[in-house]
């Protein structure tokens, strides 16, 4: 009998435990690699800005708009390509707050400089021929051909068996009244951490019927000649409105991202602390069996030691026999999360995603747990002298 | 003939490690389903509390939020007509207008800014939500650039102690004192003058909300009527507690649903734990149990005595649990409330419900871990039993 096969019948001999102990790790697992996904997911929210962008706000808060005036002022500063007005409207789905999803009024630019960021999937043919303004995708003709059209994202389109064509219906929150709209076309995004769940709607729409043609701009994208040039236009452009009585605040498209999950608060924090003490507990009960393991089989140790095995190989067997049911249920439990998790979408988060460094590192705490339950167990065995095996009796 | 409860102790207190693991199983995850319990209790009951029963709120049609509300100055003094409200005593009306505007500021002591709530009032506010204390200093003068400090925000942003210039875009104000509010949402937010800040904040002719103190909470369903009747007004009327106990619901789901998955799933890895423990438990003691059987005590009896012993080590991590949680009530968190997008400091509340539904989660668990273990002794044929061990 080799030693594998002997830490095999060892684990088969009490299928019951070992499979219980498996299970326990596995859903310890499940856990802190599902927990690790909504780390992953805020990360990847961040970095899902590009570097190349900036984005100007009102230096009070987002809440409040910039005059639209500030537009071309913004664009002809050196080192800035294209310049676009993005605004958030907020709008209610009638059919109540869990169909909520995040709607943004775009101008013509804003094609421009998101066009690499997403494929358009399905788009209307426009009713008479349109020109597509500037850099925009030309599938959108049917969507820059109206007013009250929209871009939706395939995600949201699917969820909610929304159709092309089809009309949908907003109640204003900001922006007062009903709103609506009719889908000219989907977005798939590249990166998924762009997020598929968003809405987009003509500017021109909400200044008209939601701002009374106040000529306001909630926050300008600015899309850069180069990344480098991000520092000294940030300056530049707050600088220049700086003394008026809509003061700036530029940053990168990152840094305003980072905003938002910054106001998410402790929770990162929270979820780490229930991460470990997760493992913790895993922990215990995985010791607990081992040293049971044991205990039953004091006689036996005795036996193998008599017949010739060394202490060292009683260590490993014993070992052995910890690493595999943590192992075993650790990748079980990291794949489970990473199957299962995976693409689930939260109101305000983008789809879940677990990166694999975070399953490698859930299985490297599965073995790592496997060795220390193992530890003082298999140094117990190991030590233990024969003469003490045989006469103990349970 | 029932097995003495005795005999569970005895044998528990035995195996000092195997039931103390397996109780720490079960506590953390007892710790964990109390900790995220006290966070949803803390959060709601900082917004609960920001309202009062007999205060009426009156925001724009459609509005869900405080910020997305809007009331021009005629439909405020419309409202500040309204027959129903009360006086204080002083003889002045208890009504305020509230701007409520959403300021980035910086922290205090870390990088990087967050949104607080900036909140012009009238100079009856006070009075008129009735749980507002200063701590520090004083109270704004009307018609002066003053403003005081919410007590959980004044520590944490620059420019909040009492003495300091606070800027709000291009006018400075003077911080004059602290407040506390009976741990509401307001401890999070700076008030002054609405007259002074409005223009400052270049909102003066909008205010977000009117909120009045009724001569009777039973006026409100008519004066609800009558407002969202009238067609000047294009508003709706809600109990201020009702608001704000709405604001919170979307905050506290999450965390209740949140809370309830990571429970659930250790809780099935504590309870396979549990069983184990209490397999081996009655594996190691065949013979013993054997025993009991030919003794004369009935299967049920046996059965009833290990399912004792299960419950008893649930209880004591229970227990465990309920002591490893203890130490997160008080403590002071913030979050952002999404439906104003600014920080909203509580504090965590480990309420006596919440430990007894641990308590309760903690003995469940080991009532089911226990079952099969202890059905399985029960039914162990006697002579097997007996002649191996």
């Amino acid at each position: 009998m080799n030693f594998v096969s002997l830490v095999l019948v060892n684990l088969g001999r009490n299928k019951l435990r070992t499979v219980l102990t498996t299970l326990s790790v596995t859903m310890a697992l499940f856990l802190f690699c599902a927990l690790g996904g909504i780390l992953d997911t805020l990360k990847a929210s961040i970095e899902a800005g590009s570097r190349q962008r900036l984005i100007t706000r009102n230096a009070i808060s987002l809440v409040f708009p910039m005059p639209q005036s500030y537009g071309p002022r913004i664009a002809a500063v050196d080192g800035v390509r294209k310049v676009a007005i993005q605004n958030w409207f907020g709008g209610q789905d009638p059919r109540g707050n869990q169909h909520f999803y995040a709607q943004f009024g775009v101008d013509d630019a804003f094609w421009d400089i998101y066009r690499k960021e997403m494929i358009i999937v399905q788009a209307s043919e426009p009713a008479t021929p349109v020109a597509v303004p500037e850099g925009a995708d030309p599938k959108l003709a049917g969507y820059f051909a109206e007013q009250t059209s929209c871009v939706i994202g395939e995600k949201l389109l699917l969820k909610n068996e929304w159709k092309l064509g089809q009309t949908i219906t907003l109640n204003g929150t900001i922006y007062p009244g009903n709103w609506e709209y009719t889908i000219r076309a989907v977005y798939r995004a590249k990166d998924p951490a762009f997020g598929e769940e968003t809405m987009f709607f003509p500017y021109r729409y909400l200044e008209q019927k939601g701002m009374g043609g106040s000529g306001q701009a909630g926050i300008y994208v600015l899309d850069l000649t180069s990344p480098d040039r991000a520092i000294g236009v940030t300056k530049v452009v707050d600088e220049m409105f700086k003394n008026s009585n809509a003061a700036t605040r530029t940053e990168s498209e990152q840094a305003f991202q980072a905003g938002f999950v910054s106001m998410y608060g402790n929770i990162p924090f929270v979820l780490r602390v229930i991460g470990l003490a997760v493992v913790f507990a895993i922990l215990g009960i995985a010791a607990n069996t081992m040293m049971m393991a044991m205990r039953e089989r004091t006689a036996e140790f005795g036996v193998m030691k008599t017949l010739g095995f060394s202490d060292s190989t009683v260590f490993a067997l014993v070992l052995s026999e910890a690493a595999i049911i943590t192992l075993g249920g650790g990748i079980l439990g990291a794949l489970l999360a990473k199957l299962s998790v995976s693409g689930l979408t939260t109101g305000f988060l983008p789809p879940l995603v677990i990166e694999w460094s975070t399953i490698a590192t859930g299985i490297g705490v599965a073995v790592l747990l496997g060795a220390v339950s193992g530890l003082v167990p298999a140094y117990q065995a190991s030590k233990l002298r024969i003469v003490d095996a045989l006469r103990r009796v349970d | 003939m029932a097995i003495p409860f005795e005999y569970n102790l005895r044998n528990v207190m035995n195996r000092p490690v195997s039931t103390f693991t397996t109780a720490l199983g079960i506590g953390l995850t007892v710790a964990i389903f109390i900790g995220a319990l006290a966070l949803a209790a803390g959060f709601r009951a900082a917004l609960v509390s920001t309202g009062r029963d007999d205060n009426a709120i009156v925001l724009r049609k459609g509005a869900d939020s405080e910020i997305s509300s809007g009331l021009s100055r005629d439909q405020v003094q419309i409202l500040r007509a309204s027959p129903e409200i009360a006086a204080g005593p002083d003889g002045r009306p208890l009504v305020t207008a509230d701007l409520v505007v959403v300021t980035n500021k910086d922290r205090k002591g870390q990088a990087g800014s967050s949104n607080i709530i900036v909140r012009g009032v009238d100079p009856q506010a006070g009075a008129v939500r009735g749980n507002i204390k200063l701590i520090a200093g004083r109270t704004f003068t009307p018609g002066t650039d003053e403003v005081i400090v919410g007590r959980r925000i004044a520590p944490r942003f620059k420019d909040c102690n009492v003495g300091d210039r606070i800027r709000f875009q291009q006018r400075d104000f003077t911080v004059v004192g602290h407040f506390s509010a009976g741990g509401s949402a307001f401890e999070s937010e700076v008030w002054g003058d609405v007259e002074v800040l409005a223009p400052a904040l270049q909102r003066s002719n909008t205010f977000q909300t009117v909120v009045f103190r009724m001569q009777d909470p039973a006026q409100l369903a008519a004066l609800k009527t009558r407002v969202e009747a009238d067609p000047r007004l294009q508003a709706q009327v809600l109990s201020e507690r009702d608001f704000f106990m709405r604001q919170s619901e979307s905050f506290t789901t999450l965390i209740t649903v949140l809370g309830t998955f990571i429970t659930l799933i250790m809780g099935v890895g504590a309870l396979f734990g549990a069983a184990n423990t209490m397999f081996a438990a009655i594996g190691a003691r065949s013979r013993e149990i054997a025993t009991l059987l030919v003794l004369g005590f009935s299967p049920a009896s046996v059965m009833l005595a290990f399912v004792v012993e299960s419950v008893l080590i649930a209880a004591i991590g229970g227990a465990l649990g309920i002591l490893m949680a203890l130490p997160v009530n008080g403590i002071t968190s913030s979050t952002t409330n999404f439906s104003s997008f600014s920080e909203l400091a509580f504090q965590f509340t480990v309420t006596p419900e919440a430990m007894a539904s641990g308590m309760i989660f903690a003995l469940v668990l080991g009532l089911v871990g226990g079952f099969f273990p202890a059905l399985h002794a029960s039914r162990q044929s006697l002579s097997a039993a007996l002649r191996g061990g």
